[in-house]
């Protein structure tokens, strides 16, 4: 599995007063097993990409590869894509809509049109992947508490075993252990089911902490796409476009501005408090 | 006299069966005293459903104690006859920008709270004017909130509660659903009401970082307060915090971390600067 | 679909018909509405098309925005025209070919129709795009006011409409938001006969309607802690009050009004058949 997207161009409303050039020219090559984190502020068009992965919006031009075949192909199996790359949208438990967790979870099986006893067993698998607990699989999923909901909804999509996953701001309204919670789940799936993980987040420190590679999206384009550590070098252009770099970089760089003999790589805890720890025993 | 007390407050609703018969009652918030001078900050911590909501809904009379006492300005807020003035005096933000704008047009949503007090319409036009200057609003004042970005629909929300002029304002997890711009917006504008208008502000977040100006934190768990007192002592209790399914902000977690590693660094740093001198001294 | 529908929309201008207190709007908009009833040859409606044509002159409402609304009703228009050129079987016939004959009265009446039909659905579209929905539900609210009397909460009809005006934008974005999350998980919402198309809408209903329920409670609660409660002691922010631009209004559609009826119905002036 790969994603290739070519001189990818997205316009809304094209030829009325609301037109809106919402992507441009977008390349972007995504190898299976990769994490990568997808960043960029409000209204950047960061949304409009995401939904391009799995077909749900179809660009104005350019072309979008899937596994080497052209999606934009007359005669391609679109819903095979959407299996193949599921979409997780924001507050994603605002879609759950059945009688209870595992019925729920089936919906996208189902869709699938596989026999029921397949469906059960693909949903329970995809809810022990999240980590929820099965007593309450015949639970109404509108009973659970919030992290509950999201990690139902979550199964949801991953009961139809696609390759790739996207989440949009999966952590959006958690309280901070929820939210670290579904991102170690989120890790162990990428390491476990050996997806390709997509995450779109707006918490810099998240992503500096999960992902191996950055996608910055700006006014429509692609701005970086390079490893947490030189995205975030570049903190100083993030800020200007809305954007920042996690807490630690900037740490980093006043330890430096007041003589500390200290490297400005670091993104995450960890590699700050080794890196401090090397200047003091040199 | 506090602006906001409550002694022993207690909150208690019924659980429900299928058929629709009570089966047993749940305590949302258990014997919680808080106190809150006029004039200061004061944040609520806790994780979901730790009861902070619900006790903020208090402040407001949206919800009356079952259990204990909540006065706002000295007033019982149980009491029938002070509703409408308990309701002024603390004014109330929600977490959900979209599902608290009443009006099609900002001005008129700010103006709402206004026709409900019964100003007359002179007062309501200056009021909301002034409020929608205080929170850096007025050029939108004409335009529809459905076009307004979150933060900004949540200071409309904000001017809308300070054109009532309440003593004090209750922000119930009003960052939650917004980006970080946003939520540094919303943050940015409470600051500088307090200081043009000293009002009492009561914000209700988990976001660790919105608390480090605070004057008392409150951490509530299971319906109790399980800490409080000011920012730095309660962000140096890293551990404690954790088991109530809080953070901190990453310069404390990392000072923890360096302490730990051997560093003789001084608990309780909540800020960027406070850190690099401590490391600066050291070095 | 759903955006092509003008009715209902507001376009921001800066005009004396944008101005005037929403009363004036709404009751002239009904005068004029039944005086394309009051007559019935060409004469008055060309007097109605006079005033018609400098009313949206004076809104400075485009005219290409105002037809756009149009498009909505295109259907119900040819169905009322196909059936009154068709079924009457009156008159003399001008055209007959296969089971079909076109009579001059029919041809009359299915264009005098057509006509009063679009012409009432400009008028009262002009009517909404030149005042927000607010003020709308506030004239609405003026004018039901004696209704009062006999326990009619007319308030509080006023603010569930000025509510629903507010929600239904927010409400159609979360549908489109829901269906696509349904399409995501596979569901198909397009393919099917008409049971199965409304079954599969069953995934997407669901949520909505939870997610009304959740914000109307909401909204609820935030009203009330802004201490809503209900018309009684309530001031206004924006009260209506007339200027002389407005009896100017009443004056010009009361002349219309007069010259309709009598140009209309006394005058005999006829081209051919009209």
């Amino acid at each position: 599995m790969s994603i290739k997207l070519e001189n990818i161009n997205y316009i809304y409303n094209p030829g009325t007063v609301y037109e809106k050039h919402a992507l441009k020219d977008i390349n972007l090559t995504i190898e299976q097993g990769e994490f990568v984190g997808v960043i960029g502020h409000t209204g950047s068009g960061k949304s409009t990409l995401i939904q391009h992965l799995n077909g749900l919006i179809k660009a104005t031009s350019g072309n979008f590869y899937y596994d080497g075949k052209d999606v934009y192909s007359p005669g391609y199996n679109m819903k095979e894509l959407r299996t193949q790359v599921g979409l997780v949208f924001q507050y994603p438990e605002h879609q759950l809509f059945e009688v209870d967790v595992l019925t729920d979870v089936c919906f996208g099986p189902k869709n699938q049109g596989l026999p029921k006893e397949e469906c059960e067993k693909r949903a329970k698998e995809a809810l022990q992947l999240v980590g929820f607990p099965e007593k309450y699989y015949t639970q109404s999923p509108f009973e659970l508490s919030g992290g509950q909901k999201r990690r139902v909804a979550i199964a949801g999509v991953l009961a139809m075993r696609p390759k790739v996953l996207v989440l949009d701001e999966p952590t959006a309204g958690l309280d901070p252990k929820g939210r670290d919670e579904i991102l170690d789940q989120i890790a162990y799936l990428h390491k476990q089911a050996d997806l390709t993980v997509i995450l779109v987040s707006h918490s810099m420190e998240d992503i500096a902490k999960y992902v191996e590679r950055i996608v910055v999206v700006n006014d429509g384009e692609k701005m970086f796409d390079a490893s947490p550590r030189e995205v975030f070098s570049h903190y100083k252009e993030l800020e200007k476009v809305g954007l920042a770099a996690p807490q630690v970089t900037y740490i980093m760089h006043a330890l430096k501005e007041k003589g500390m003999d200290v490297p400005l790589g670091a993104t995450t805890i960890e590699e700050a408090a080794d890196a401090i720890m090397r200047s003091f025993h040199d | 006299m506090d602006m906001v007390k409550s002694e022993k407050l207690i909150y208690e609703y019924a659980r429900h069966d299928d058929e629709g018969n009570i089966i047993g009652m749940n305590r949302a918030i258990d014997e919680v005293d808080i106190h809150v001078s006029p004039g200061d900050f004061v944040a609520i911590l806790g994780h979901n459903g730790s009861g902070k909501s619900t006790l903020a809904k208090h402040i407001n009379a949206i919800l009356v104690p079952t259990g204990g006492t909540m006065w706002v300005n000295g007033r019982d807020t149980k009491d029938p006859e002070e509703l409408w003035n308990v309701r002024q005096s603390a004014g109330m933000v929600f977490q959900n920008p979209d599902n608290q704008i009443i009006g099609t047009v900002v001005e008129e949503d700010v103006g709402f709270g206004l026709e409900n007090l019964g100003v007359p319409t002179e007062e309501i036009w200056k009021r909301v004017e002034d409020s929608l200057k205080a929170v850096g609003m007025i050029q939108y004042r004409t335009n529809s909130p459905n076009k307004l970005s979150g933060g900004q629909k949540q200071r409309v929300a904000i001017a809308g509660v300070i054109a009532m002029a309440p003593q004090c304002i209750v922000l119930d997890e009003p960052t939650a659903m917004l980006d970080p711009n946003g939520r540094k917006e919303v943050i940015r504008t409470i600051q500088e009401l307090r200081k043009r208008k000293n009002v009492t502000v009561i914000l209700i977040t988990h976001y660790m970082d919105e608390v480090i100006d605070a004057d008392k934190v409150y951490v509530m768990d299971s319906g109790h307060i399980v800490m409080s007192g000011t920012p730095k002592e309660i962000f140096s209790q890293v551990e404690e915090l954790k088991r109530y399914r809080l953070d901190v902000p990453q310069v404390t977690m990392l000072a923890e971390e360096l302490r730990k590693r051997g560093l003789d660094i001084p608990k309780g740093i909540i800020r960027t600067e406070e850190l690099v001198e401590a490391l600066c001294r050291l070095n | 679909m759903i955006r092509d529908i003008t009715i209902g929309q507001y376009y921001p201008a800066n005009s004396v018909i944008h101005k005037m207190d929403p009363r004036v709007k709404i009751t002239c908009t009904l005068l004029f509405l039944i005086s394309l009833f009051l007559q019935n040859s060409v004469l008055g409606y060309a007097i109605a098309t006079l005033f018609l044509a400098v009313v949206i002159k004076v809104s400075k409402v485009p005219f290409k925005f105002i037809v756009k609304g149009l498009k909505a009703i295109v259907i119900i228009l040819l169905i009322t025209v196909g059936f009154n050129l068709f079924l009457t079987s009156e008159g003399t016939i001008l055209v007959e070919f296969w089971i079909f004959k076109i009579t001059d009265k029919g041809l009359r009446i299915a264009v005098f129709m057509a006509v009063r039909l679009i012409y009432l659905i400009i008028g009262s579209s002009i009517m909404t795009l030149t005042t927000t929905p607010n003020s709308l539900t506030d004239g609405i609210e003026r004018l039901l006011s004696p209704l009062n009397k006999i326990h009619v909460p007319v308030h509080e009809i006023a603010m569930m409409m000025s509510i629903a005006l507010r929600f239904i934008p927010i409400l159609i974005e979360e549908t489109d938001k829901i269906m696509k999350a349904q399409i995501a998980r596979g569901a198909d919402l397009e393919s099917g006969n008409m049971i199965q198309r409304a079954k599969a809408m069953i995934p997407v209903l669901v949520p909505l309607f939870i997610s009304a329920f959740r914000r109307a409670n909401d909204l609820a609660m935030a009203m009330e802690a802004r201490c809503y409660r209900g018309g009684e002691g309530r001031t206004k922010m924006k009260p209506l009050a007339y200027h002389r631009r407005d009896f100017v209004g009443y004056a010009i559609t009361l002349v219309y009004i007069v010259m309709i009826f009598v140009v209309g119905r006394y005058v005999p002036f006829h081209i051919w058949i009209f």
